[in-house]
């Protein structure tokens, strides 16, 4: 099953102010596709043609690095396209907001670590919301990894690669950190995620 | 380098404290939206030229970005780190990058990092300018031809590695004592120096360094730097790299 680039679940302007059309041309219609691409190329006669992609992500890292970045980057972004949404942010369904609470003490405790995670990420990467032994968690992740490398569910990410944010903030990425939590994320999604990784 | 082998046992645990501060605070990004005055050892370099001199190959707002903004902070967090510490506060660049092991693991990541992209940086607006390109000549452009295949050659190896860096980093050429040439990629803010060897000249591919006006099309990015690098400049820094007085 080779990978194919999914449609944005929205309008290319949908997530402005926050995110412009311009990012979401280049980060979607490039980026996104140029992993696709060389994701299959490099899959290409390996043991890994066939796999589902989540074996592709954990069974490449740390041995085959044309496959793993691009099978990684497919994996995290084909997931961050649906962790936003127009009007995001607000309240996180009852469930998830619990969770978060008893995890980290507070919402707002959760939203300054997840920042942190991001802004503390030297380079490109991601920042990562996870289940790890039935526990949520923070943390990032260089260039194409995610938890899943690291033994965790992913339930919600964030893409600090410079081109995710550049054009809308420059160098500004805690600005872009906050507009994420506050304006884009679809809680509905990573209820789902989060209540399938606890199943 | 002397300094960090002089460091006490008591000494190397005041690094550590400090350490603790620094890491509290991930402030990096913060202060690059209003780069304060040096207020330590380190400071950014003065540039030979405006901000608009390598249109239109590098645009004036990602040059004044790039420089006041992502070197400005690297500067400010190195200065940082050197606020509560000695061995930083005095060594010279050159030397906290080659001996980066003789640090605690939280400060050498700070100083990897800052310090990295403080002297990637520097070295970076050292070798560009205006009206620049052409051909390198005289014993650089032989030792091109000797170790890297000829000019064209290694211009077209040099835009592939920098092409294959995945995320930020890094494409350099290094140079030894003896003259000799390598492209040597390395990410984020690694610099050939904290590996013992020269750094020659390098160009930056993180992301920030070409987006405004490239996007995602960082080869076309690598091609067009060749218009913008002064291989006069990179001249004398092989000069500098052969005499043993090259620092970063
Ligand atoms: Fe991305
Ligand atoms: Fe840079």
């Amino acid at each position: 099953m080779s990978f194919t680039l999914p449609d944005l679940p929205y309008a290319h302007d949908a997530l402005q102010p926050f995110m412009s059309k311009e990012t979401l041309e280049y980060h979607h219609d490039k980026h996104h596709l140029a992993y696709v691409n060389n994701g299959n190329n490099a899959i290409k006669g390996t043991e890994f043609e066939g796999k589902s992609l989540e074996e592709i992500v954990k069974g490449s890292y740390g041995k085959n690095p044309a496959v793993f970045n691009n099978a990684g980057q497919h994996y995290n972004h084909l997931h961050f396209w649906k962790w936003m949404k127009p009007n995001g942010g607000g309240k996180i369904p009852g469930a998830l907001e619990k969770a978060i609470v008893d995890a980290f003490g507070s919402v707002d405790k959760f939203k300054e670590d997840f920042v942190a995670a991001g802004v503390g990420q030297f380079g490109s990467g991601w920042a990562w919301l996870e289940v790890k032994g039935g526990k949520l968690a923070v943390s990032k992740t260089p260039n194409g990894e995610s938890p899943l490398v690291n033994g965790a569910t992913p339930i919600l990410g964030v893409d600090v690669w410079e081109h995710s944010y550049y054009i809308d903030y420059r160098n500004r990425r805690p600005d872009y950190l906050k507009a994420f939590l506050e304006s884009l994320v679809n809680w509905e999604y990573v209820a789902e995620l989060y209540d399938a990784a606890k199943a | 380098m002397t300094e960090f082998t002089a460091l006490s046992r008591r000494g190397a645990l005041r690094l550590g404290a400090a350490v603790l501060t620094i890491a509290a605070a991930p402030k990096v990004w913060a202060q690059a939206a209003a780069p304060a005055a040096p207020t330590g050892p380190f400071s950014l370099p003065k540039r030979s030229y405006e901000a608009n001199a390598l249109e239109p190959h590098i645009d004036a707002q990602t040059m004044d970005i790039h420089y006041n903004r992502h070197h400005a902070a690297y500067v400010a967090a190195l200065n940082n780190a050197a606020k509560d510490n000695g061995v930083i506060a005095k060594a010279s660049l050159a030397d906290l990058l080659a001996d980066l092991g003789q640090l605690p693991d939280n400060l050498r990541t700070v100083v990897r990092n800052n310090g990295g992209g403080h002297a990637n940086h520097s070295m970076f607006w050292e070798v560009m300018g205006p009206g620049a390109g052409g051909a390198p000549g005289g014993d650089l452009a032989a030792a091109i031809t000797r170790d890297l295949g000829g000019f064209d050659k290694f211009k077209a190896d040099f835009e592939a590695a920098g092409l294959r860096v995945f995320g930020s980093g890094w494409v350099f050429v290094t140079v030894d004592r003896g003259g000799r040439l390598a492209v040597l990629p390395r990410p984020n803010q690694d610099s050939p120096l904290m590996e013992k060897q020269l750094v020659l000249f390098g160009n930056d591919v993180w992301e920030h360094a070409y987006y405004l006006k490239y996007q995602n099309r960082r080869a076309d990015y690598l091609k067009s730097w060749w218009n913008v690098v002064d291989w006069s400049k990179i001249g004398a820094r092989y000069a500098a790299a052969k005499a043993g007085t090259l620092a970063i």
